[in-house]
């Protein structure tokens, strides 16, 4: 039964194969939408997790206060609060499991002939594995290197790119503010952060070389920032208490003073740029699903007209004995197929899109097999209800009534 | 009394269409019975009643009032499912304009009725190529429609009235459409199937020459019957 009136619908859509064209267009471009924005919302996703991922697991910030010169208050992380024992003893708390601390600042670069402006941190060896860094080549700060502020930097592969080009940098000497550095690492490239910025264009270097030879006056014994990671996900709000207590007491901040420091948690912003890129994702679909509603109309429409066209039709089968449920399933079979028609081109059309668009503007998309298969169920859906009320007006046409009809 | 024979049993029935300006009676008080086996000439001037008469015969429209008994079913009390399925079963409908689907290949018009029956695809294949050959139309089972005559069109729809082996033909002006020569070989179909194989023929038709393939001739006028009896009698009132 079901395979005749398959056949049938067919016929019924090759009989005006234009219209049957127009209208399955709606449907076509719906389900073309819907698949495309799936796949670039889904690619965006995916590279917002991924810089979250290269950013470290359970991480807080800890920003030095802000400072106030000549009743000019500056941004957190000026005033040198933080210290570097200020670092050993967060590390030590037994909710953190490593702690990092940074003093960073920017300077020219120069290697022969080529100079490069960049940002320069001067960090511990617990950085590499806090900050969510691995070394391409070469070796890493070791503790010694801290201890005797070696003239040792780690490369940053964008600083690597401009200074050196095709040349190996491992071994040769740089100079940072007329200091000669010998280059002992590369570290591999992690791309954009959450904000934009070019995480590989740095230079790190062990803290007291920085603090001394780099970054001057201000930050001789201070720290910027001190990077730490809690012992786990469910630690943080522990760790995040911990580190408050410990530093209110170490900077001997009285009962309602304010803090001359800033514990930030970035797991937290993290969650929110994933959370934004969810909703982005969602608004591009909740767009694209407009446009198969109104395919959806396209196919009722039709529809009705095709059952005013075929009364007699319906009138001749009634009287041979179809009942209302043959007629019924009869045309709602066909708005299905002329709407599951739709959907595999649409589906095909969606696709190429996402891959043009991926082409042409190098937007990560990601197509996943269950967008198609949502993209299928809900075709189906949009024929069965937009096709059910057309199969109703048949099925419930008067036999002598659908026959006299002309 | 109950006859075994009585196919059709109508008693006292009536029939009105309401419509803006009120109700508008067509039949009035009709009782008649048809036993298996009659062939049945229905006649009258337009607006008497008859195609009013043929609807409610055939399942497409319930009476008013009184009673229609086909088959021992009470037609008047049927669901629109049911309804359907004596239609399926019970008549075969024979039309003035043939009615057949347009886009569907011989076989599979003659085939329809089955498919509604749930017959399964090789018998119902089966079956139609058995009636379109009976009706000398097996070389065309593929064609559409429109690639053949009248007279094979109306052949074709007898053929798929017969397909789900009915008690009942009802034919509705079925040689309307047809030249005289056609419409004596369609004629001669309906006798041989009421001679052959018992089958009840009701038919409509305006044309005396048609009603004398009869053996019983109802005439209506004004939704009354006014004869019930011998086909002699078609000339006479016409003329």
């Amino acid at each position: 039964m079901i395979g005749v009136m398959l056949g049938e619908a067919w016929h019924a859509m090759g009989a005006n194969r234009m219209r049957t064209f127009l209208t399955m267009l709606g449907m076509v471009i719906g389900v073309g939408a819907v698949i495309a924005m799936m796949a670039i919302g889904q690619g965006v996703k995916d590279s917002v997790n991924e810089s979250i991922a290269s950013m470290g697991s359970n991480l807080f910030i800890v920003l030095s206060g802000s400072a106030s010169t000549g009743g000019m208050r500056m941004g957190g992380g000026v005033a040198p609060t933080l210290t570097l024992a200020d670092a050993q003893a967060i590390a030590e708390l037994p909710s953190v499991r490593a702690s990092a601390p940074v003093a960073s600042g920017s300077a020219q670069v120069v290697y022969g002939s080529n100079n490069w402006s960049t940002s320069i941190s001067g960090v511990t060896p617990d950085y590499l594995e806090v900050a969510g860094w691995q070394i391409a080549d070469g070796y890493w700060i070791s503790d010694s290197d801290t201890r005797s502020a070696t003239r040792v930097a780690v490369l940053g592969q964008t600083v690597v790119d401009n200074l050196f080009g095709d040349e190996d940098p491992l071994g040769k000497i740089i100079r940072i503010k007329q200091s000669p550095f010998t280059v002992i690492g590369v570290l591999q490239a992690k791309g954009q952060s959450l904000d934009g910025r070019d995480q590989d264009d740095t230079i790190l270097m062990p803290i007291r070389t920085a603090q001394r030879q780099v970054l001057g006056q201000q930050f001789r014994t201070s720290v910027r920032m001190t990077m730490a990671q809690a012992i786990s996900a469910e630690a943080m709000p522990q760790a995040e208490k911990d580190m408050n207590d410990l530093l209110r007491q170490r900077h001997r901040i009285r009962q309602g003073a304010d803090d001359d420091f800033n514990v930030r948690n970035m797991t937290a912003l993290a969650k929110t740029a994933a959370q934004t890129a969810e909703l982005m994702s969602m608004l591009l679909g909740a767009i694209a699903s407009i446009s198969l509603i109104v395919g959806g109309v396209g196919i009722m429409n039709i529809m009705l007209v095709s059952v005013t066209e075929r009364t007699r039709e319906i009138g001749i089968r009634m009287a041979i004995g179809a009942r209302r449920r043959d007629i019924l399933a009869q045309f709602l079979l066909e708005a299905i197929s002329i709407s599951i028609a739709g959907c595999l081109v649409g589906v095909a059309l969606g696709v190429s899109a996402a891959l043009l668009v991926n082409h042409l503007t190098d937007t990560p998309v990601v197509i996943t097999l269950s967008s198609i298969l949502l993209g299928f169920a809900v075709a189906t859906a949009v024929g069965v209800f937009f096709g059910y009320y057309p199969a109703h007006q048949a099925a419930k046409l008067r036999p002598i009534e659908a026959l006299r009809f002309n | 009394m109950t006859n075994t024979d009585d196919l059709i049993r109508i008693s006292h029935l009536n029939k009105q269409y309401d419509t803006a300006a009120g109700p508008v009676p067509v039949l009035h008080d009709l009782s008649l019975e048809i036993n298996r086996g009659e062939f049945v000439a229905i006649m009258g001037p337009s607006g008497s009643g008859k195609s009013t008469f043929m609807n409610i015969l055939g399942c497409l429209d319930v009476p008013t009032s009184g009673q229609y008994i086909l088959e021992g079913a009470d037609v008047g009390t049927l669901d629109t499912d049911a309804l359907a399925r004596l239609r399926n079963k019970v008549i075969g409908f024979v039309f003035q304009g043939f009615n057949l689907l347009p886009r569907a290949n011989l076989e599979t018009n003659v085939a329809l009725p089955l498919l509604y029956a749930r017959v399964g695809k090789a018998e119902r294949l089966e079956r139609a190529r058995h009636y379109l050959n009976a009706m000398g139309l097996s070389k065309y089972c593929k064609s559409l429609p429109s690639n053949i005559s009248g007279g094979q069109q109306q052949r074709v729809a007898i053929a798929r009235a017969l397909a789900s082996n009915p008690s009942l033909i009802l034919a509705d002006e079925p040689t309307g459409n047809l030249d005289t020569h056609t419409s004596q070989e369609i004629m001669d179909i309906f006798t041989r199937l009421n001679a052959e194989e018992g089958i009840t023929v009701v038919l409509v038709t305006h044309e005396p020459d048609i009603a004398h393939y009869a053996k019983r001739l109802v005439r209506f006028v004004d939704g009354r019957i006014v004869h019930d009896g011998g086909v002699e009698a078609a000339h006479e009132v016409a003329a």
